[in-house]
């Protein structure tokens, strides 16, 4: 396996801020990608570099291309200009099952067939390590046990997948992404449709496999207090480009919330972890008697 | 080995002995109705007579029915049946919706109309006529995947249903011009019959099924991917390739079974579903072929003696259980689970 370890020549981004990539490396790079359904470009010439070793989120308001870039770096979409490249070649020109011993996907909605045991599915995540002919064997079986203990999942062992919560339900597609043990992870919001306890033990689970096993972490996030939160690297889109890219702190700003998300916000230290976080000045406040007035508070 | 481990192997052992449990049953279930259609009718033969028959000996009557009649029936039965079966889960799993069986989606009466128009018009027969049968439910396929884009949803559904029915016209259109009309041949090719039974026939679709399950058995393992959505199996490295190859497959199956016994309705519609429900809901392919030949077998066997003196065939005996699970199936909303 060829690890390309040498530092970003162009990282086009529009903000030229500190790019951690340059001093840790990039496996996977987006290069000058398009990406297009049909005749509408939703990704417009991007180049990205995901730093090694870190949690990368990608953040941006809806319909602003960040599952079609997360989709496109993990070779579901073709680009119809630039290229993906993982470990120094283009992804789409490798063998798919060379690529998913590398690099692990877990897509927005992914769908379990009925009646499928919770072993059954994160074993399937085994698939790309079996040959032709091999079948399963001992360490298929270690691999999922490890799986299922890195998620708190291996009580749910036997059970079927359609019956459990939601919040399980997401744990067993992270196990299963993780039977894969790829170095990389790719996560399409993986946070949807839980409530808010869930999605911190979703996140909390994520950063603790890149703490132990050095996983790099790349997620679609909607919420953008949990993005400041968990990542190390976070990109923000506008209308299929990159404005800005760059540490949670230099990147999630008043300014840049407003141009990202069209939305005035104030910016202000997470009392928990003192990373930035985001408090929408919105149009209503609810009349409450506070001891100081804010500016404009009350009105309707 | 750890304790995890043993876990993991312990939950995987009980779904495999499950489906083993499954398939061992499913095995004397079609057995069993292949001995009853043989054996058992207006005519009816001790299994010691039977083992005597096949061993070459001449039994007065006995012979003449088991070797020109019900032994050529429940063998076509038993290969059209899993033929079906096995062509219908793979539709069904691949496309993930119940409903997307080659039957309900036209596929079937696509490879019927080609067959009836190479004996009717062109004149043709034997292995030709199987030819046109499988480029006929090609060409239904692909006028599907055009018209109703990669969606494997309702769109697919409702295209697949108007083609069934606009190429079941096209049939009953091909024997009223060739003016051999007459009702027994007119439903061989628009509900399906087992009536052509012959030696012929069987050794020409047996000989076409021995090519066909070994790479039916080789490509069923990305199953397992496919089944999960086009996302997730690309991500786990399976090549969307791998899924056409055994959706072809699935077509050649059909296509054979079809000029070999006509659509027989339903017949890969319930196999797949039934199988599915036996084993938990898992999918088994062996699991569906088993059913299906098992289905086919008994329903041909209550078609022949359920109503007396009158000699149903098989498609109207699995069209009227078809049918019923058909609406089941749609008022419990138990169609389509894919979201894209």
């Amino acid at each position: 396996m060829t690890v390309v370890t040498s530092h970003e020549p162009t990282v086009a981004d529009a903000t030229d801020s500190a790019d951690p990539s340059a001093a840790t490396g990039s496996r996977l790079r987006a290069e000058d990608v398009t990406l297009s359904y049909r005749d509408r470009v939703v990704v417009d010439h991007v180049s990205t570099a995901i730093p090694d070793g870190k949690i990368t989120v990608v953040v941006g308001a809806n319909a602003c291309g960040k599952s079609t870039l997360l989709r496109g770096m993990a070779r579901l979409l073709t680009p119809s200009s630039g290229q993906v490249v993982l470990d120094g070649a283009s992804i789409h020109a490798m063998p798919t099952r060379e690529v998913a011993r590398r690099l692990g996907l877990l897509p927005q909605n992914p769908v379990c067939p009925e009646g499928v045991t919770v072993v059954d599915l994160v074993g399937r995540g085994r698939t790309p390590h079996h040959g032709r002919f091999q079948r399963w064997s001992a360490d298929d079986e270690l691999a999922v046990a490890r799986a299922l203990e890195a998620t708190h999942t291996l009580d749910l062992a036997d059970r079927v997948v359609d019956e459990l919560s939601g919040g399980q339900r997401q744990r067993v597609w992270i196990a299963m992404a993780l039977a894969q043990e790829t170095d990389l992870l790719l996560l399409d919001e993986p946070t949807t449709y839980l409530d808010v306890a869930h999605q911190v033990d979703v996140l909390d689970l994520l950063a603790e496999l890149n703490a132990t096993r050095g996983t790099t972490v790349v997620m679609v996030l909607h919420e953008l207090n949990l993005a400041a939160r968990y990542a190390d690297h976070v990109v923000a889109l506008l209308d299929g480009t990159v404005v800005a890219s760059g540490p949670p702190a230099e990147v999630i700003t008043e300014e840049s919330v407003l141009r990202v998300f069209g939305m005035r916000c104030r910016v202000v230290p997470d009392p928990v972890a003192h990373t930035p976080m985001v408090v929408p000045v919105g149009r209503h406040r609810p009349q409450v008697h506070t001891p100081r007035s804010t500016p404009g508070g009350g009105t309707r | 080995m750890s304790a995890a481990a043993l876990v993991v192997r312990g939950a995987r052992r009980h779904t495999t002995r499950r489906r083993r449990l499954v398939v061992a049953g499913l095995a004397a279930l079609t057995v069993g109705t292949f001995l009853v259609r043989v054996l058992l009718g207006d005519f009816t033969v001790t299994v010691a007579d039977f083992v005597r028959i096949l061993a070459g000996a001449q039994i007065p009557g006995a012979t003449f029915i088991v070797l020109d009649s019900t032994l050529p029936r429940a063998t076509l039965g038993v290969l059209v049946g899993a033929a079906f079966g096995l062509g219908g889960a793979i539709f069904q799993t691949t496309l993930r919706n119940p409903l997307a069986s080659p039957e309900v989606i036209g596929v079937s009466m696509g490879a019927s109309a080609a067959a009836v128009f190479a004996i009717v018009t062109l004149g043709l027969s034997g292995p030709a006529v199987s030819g046109f049968a499988v480029v006929g439910a090609l060409a239904v396929c692909a006028v599907i995947r055009l018209v109703a884009g990669d969606h494997a949803g309702y769109r697919l559904v409702l295209v697949g249903v108007g083609s069934a029915a606009f190429l079941s016209a096209v049939v009953q259109y091909l024997f009223t011009r060739a003016d051999i009309y007459d009702a027994q041949t007119a439903l061989v090719w628009l509900t399906g019959s087992l009536a052509p039974a012959d030696w012929t026939l069987i050794g020409q679709l047996g000989a076409t099924l021995a090519v066909l399950l070994p790479l039916v058995a080789w490509c069923s393992r990305s199953l397992r991917l496919t089944e999960l959505g086009p996302d997730t199996a690309t991500a786990l490295g399976s090549s969307p390739r791998r899924t056409d190859l055994l959706l072809g497959l699935a077509v050649l199956l059909v296509g054979v079974a079809v000029a070999a016994a006509g659509p027989v309705s339903f017949a890969g519609f319930l196999a797949g579903p039934i199988a599915r429900a036996l084993n938990a809901g898992r999918t088994s392919l062996l699991a569906a072929a088993l059913t299906g030949a098992a289905l086919v077998t008994g329903a041909d066997h209550v078609g022949a003696y359920l109503v007396a003196d009158t000699n149903l065939p098989v498609g109207v005996v699995t069209g009227a259980l078809g049918a019923p699970f058909l609406l089941w199936l749609l008022a419990t909303g138990r169609t389509s689970r894919s979201t894209s």
